[in-house]
C-alpha cells in the first residue's frame, strides 16, 4: 500500500548556538519527530542541565542531595555537569538576582557568570531571574558580558520583551520567547519581537512546560499544532522548542516524595513525552535523568540513518 | 489559497502599450507590486490588442522572470502561444486553460506533460457557459476524466466553474458557489478550484465590495485558487480573514500582518 504523505511546505528553521567544535545545531526538519520516513531530521535534539549560579536552598532534598558539596560552587558545578553528563549545553539561570532571594546586584551576578562562561565549552543558554524589572537591568549586562558567544538568553513575554530583545539584537544572541501555553500568544510574540528588527530565525520557543501528571498533555498539544501550521508554511511558528523539564518535574509531588528515582523517572518520562511532541533543546536538572535522556535521542536518532 | 495577480493583462490600455514598447521597467513594477501584495503566481496575457502575440509572451516571461521567480499562469486561448510561454518559463507554470472540448484538452495536456505544468480547466464547451450547477459538473468531470487518462494528479488540475458578472446572470451565483463545492468531491486527492474573481463585478460600480463578499463565500465553499487583484487590500484582508475562520492559520493579534510574513 502507498503511504499517503502530507507536503512540509516550511521546514523548522536551523539554528546555531555557541562557537567552535561545541556549537550546536537544532532544528532544520521537515516531518514530526523521528518519523524519519516522511521527511530530514537533520539535527538530534539536544540536552542541556540546568544550575543555579547559586546554591540551591529550595530544590527537593533528593535532587540537592545528588549534588553534593559542587552546589555550593557554580564553577565547580558546570564542570561537572559537563564531566559527568555529557550535556550539549549548559543552562546557567541567575536565580541569586530575584529581590526574594539573595537579591545580588547585577553586576555581582554577571560576575559569577562570566567565571562560569569561562569555565566550560558548550554553549550556554542563561536565564534571568525571573522578576521582570529585575531581569531589565540584569538581561542588558549578560548579553554584553557574553557578547560573542552566541548565547541563548531569556525569557521573553508578551508582556516583557522590548529590553531584552534589544539587547540580544545588539550583541547577536539568540532569544527565548515563553507563552502560557497558548499558541496564539505564542505567534504574537514571535511577531512583536520579529517587529523589532529581530531575525525570527533566532528564536527558540518556551510553549511553558507542564510536567507529566500536571498538565503534559496541554503543552503536547500546543507543540504538535504549532509543528503542523510550521510545515504548512507558517513562519511565526517555526521556531525550535525548548523545555524546561528539570524546573518543572522536580515541583511535583511525585518527584518530592518519591524517593530520587520517583523524581528521576519523573524527569526522564517528561522529557521522552516532550521529545515525541517535537521538542529540540531539553533543559534537564538530575544528572542521571540527563544522561538517560541523551542515550536515549540517540537510540531514536540511530533509527534514521 | 492560490492567489493570481491578474494585473499583467494586455486587456489594460497601460499594460498593453508597456508590451508593445517593451517597457520593462513597467511590467516588473506590475510583478513586484502583485507578488508584495500577496499574490502566489502571476497570471499574463498578452492582450487582445497584441500583433504577435507568441513574441509578447516570450517578452514578458521573461522580464518578468528577472523580477520574481513566482510561478507564472500563461494565459491565452492560442495553444502555441501558451507553448512559446512554457518554453521561456523557469519555475512550474499554470497553463490558463483548457475547455472541457475533447480536442482543446489533449492539445493542452499534452503540453501540460511535456513541461510538467498545471492547468485550468473550465467548466465549458463549444455549446456555450453552463446556465447550471448539472452542467458544470458533468463538464468538470468530463475534464478530470480526460486529465486522469493523461495520467496528470489531480492536485494540478484547477476547475473553474466559470463566474457570471452578477449583473448578467444573478440566479447563477448560488449556483456557481455550490459547483465549487461539488468540484471538490470529483475525485481523490481532491482537485483545486479556481475564479476569475473580478469577473462577478463586471460592469457594477461597486466592484471590491462584490469581489471580496463572493470570494469569501467561495472559500467557504472550498474555492482553492482565484486570480483577482491582489492590490485590493480590503480584498486581501477578507480573504485572509475567510481562511483565518475555517482554521487554515493559527489566530493571533496581528493575524493578517502574521500571514503577510508567510
Amino acid at each position: 500500500m502507498e503511504l499517503l504523505k502530507e507536503k512540509c511546505v516550511g521546514p523548522i528553521n536551523e539554528l546555531e548556538i555557541g562557537s567552535g567544535v561545541y556549537a550546536v545545531k537544532v532544528g532544520g526538519q521537515t516531518c514530526m519527530p523521528f518519523l524519519f520516513q516522511e521527511g530530514r531530521m537533520p539535527h538530534a535534539p539536544v540536552t542541556a542541565v540546568e544550575i543555579l549560579d547559586c546554591e540551591p536552598v529550595d530544590w527537593p532534598e533528593d535532587l540537592v542531595k545528588s549534588l553534593g558539596s559542587r552546589a555550593k560552587d557554580p564553577v565547580v558545578w558546570a564542570k561537572d555537569v559537563l564531566s559527568e553528563t555529557h550535556a550539549n549545553m549548559l543552562c546557567v539561570r541567575l536565580q541569586s538576582a530575584h529581590p526574594d532571594w539573595v537579591n545580588r546586584s547585577s553586576d555581582d551576578a554577571v560576575s559569577v557568570l562570566k567565571k562560569i562562561a569561562l569555565a566550560v565549552d558548550v554553549p550556554l543558554i542563561v536565564i534571568g531571574c525571573g522578576d521582570d524589572e529585575k531581569d531589565n537591568d540584569l538581561m542588558p549586562k549578560v548579553s554584553q558580558a557574553l557578547k560573542g558567544y552566541n548565547a541563548l538568553l531569556g525569557v521573553a513575554s508578551q508582556n516583557n520583551y522590548k529590553t531584552i530583545t534589544a539587547t540580544c539584537l545588539a550583541d547577536g544572541h539568540s532569544l527565548i520567547a515563553e507563552s502560557p501555553i497558548d499558541v496564539n500568544i505564542a505567534k504574537q510574540l514571535n511577531i512583536l519581537v520579529s517587529d523589532m528588527g529581530f531575525d525570527p530565525r533566532r528564536i527558540v520557543m518556551h510553549p511553558t512546560t507542564a510536567s507529566l501528571g500536571y498538565g503534559m498533555e496541554y503543552t503536547y498539544s500546543i507543540m504538535e499544532r504549532s509543528r503542523q501550521a510550521a510545515f504548512m508554511g507558517d513562519k511565526m511558528l517555526a521556531m525550535p522548542f525548548i523545555l524546561f523539564i528539570g524546573a518543572e518535574t522536580w515541583r511535583t509531588k511525585e518527584s518530592k516524595d518519591g524517593g530520587v528515582l520517583g523524581g528521576v523517572n519523573w524527569e526522564i518520562a517528561t522529557a521522552v513525552s516532550m521529545l515525541q511532541a517535537g521538542a529540540e533543546i531539553l533543559v534537564m536538572r538530575h544528572f542521571a535523568a540527563a544522561k538517560s535522556v541523551s542515550k536515549f535521542v540517540e537510540l531514536l536518532m540511530k533509527r534514521g540513518r | 489559497m492560490l492567489v493570481i495577480g491578474e494585473l499583467i493583462n494586455g486587456m489594460f490600455r497601460d499594460v498593453a502599450k508597456a508590451i508593445q514598447n517593451r517597457e520593462v521597467d513597467i511590467i516588473q513594477h506590475l510583478a513586484e507590486e502583485q507578488v508584495n501584495a500577496g499574490a502566489d503566481a502571476l497570471d499574463i496575457n498578452t492582450g487582445p490588442y497584441s500583433k504577435d502575440p507568441k513574441a509578447d509572451m516570450k517578452w514578458l516571461v521573461e522580464s518578468i522572470q528577472k523580477a520574481t521567480n513566482v510561478s507564472l499562469c500563461l494565459d491565452s486561448t492560442r495553444a502555441d502561444v501558451i507553448e512559446e510561454g512554457l518554453k521561456a518559463v523557469k519555475s512550474r507554470a499554470i497553463i490558463n486553460s483548457t475547455s472541457a472540448d475533447v480536442e482543446k484538452m489533449e492539445t493542452i495536456f499534452a503540453l501540460v506533460k511535456k513541461h510538467k505544468a498545471q492547468v485550468i480547466g473550465i467548466a465549458m464547451d463549444k455549446s456555450g457557459v453552463p446556465n447550471d450547477k448539472a452542467k458544470r459538473i458533468e463538464l468538470a468531470s468530463r475534464i478530470v476524466a480526460k486529465a486522469m487518462d493523461f495520467g496528470i494528479a489531480s492536485e494540478d488540475l484547477f476547475l473553474d466553474p466559470i463566474l457570471f458578472p452578477v449583473n448578467v446572470g444573478q440566479e447563477q451565483e448560488k449556483e456557481i458557489l455550490e459547483s465549487i463545492r461539488e468540484f471538490r468531491q470529483l475525485c481523490t486527492p481532491a482537485p483545486n478550484t479556481l475564479v476569475g474573481l473580478s469577473n462577478i463585478s463586471q460592469g457594477t460600480n461597486t466592484r471590491s465590495l462584490l469581489n471580496r463578499t463572493f470570494l469569501t463565500m467561495a472559500v467557504a465553499n472550498g474555492l482553492t485558487a482565484a486570480i483577482l487583484d491582489p492590490l485590493d487590500k480590503e480584498l486581501m484582508n477578507a480573504l485572509i480573514t475567510a481562511e483565518l475562520i475555517l482554521n487554515k492559520n493559527i489566530y493571533c493579534d496581528s493575524f493578517l500582518e502574521a500571514y503577510r510574513k508567510r
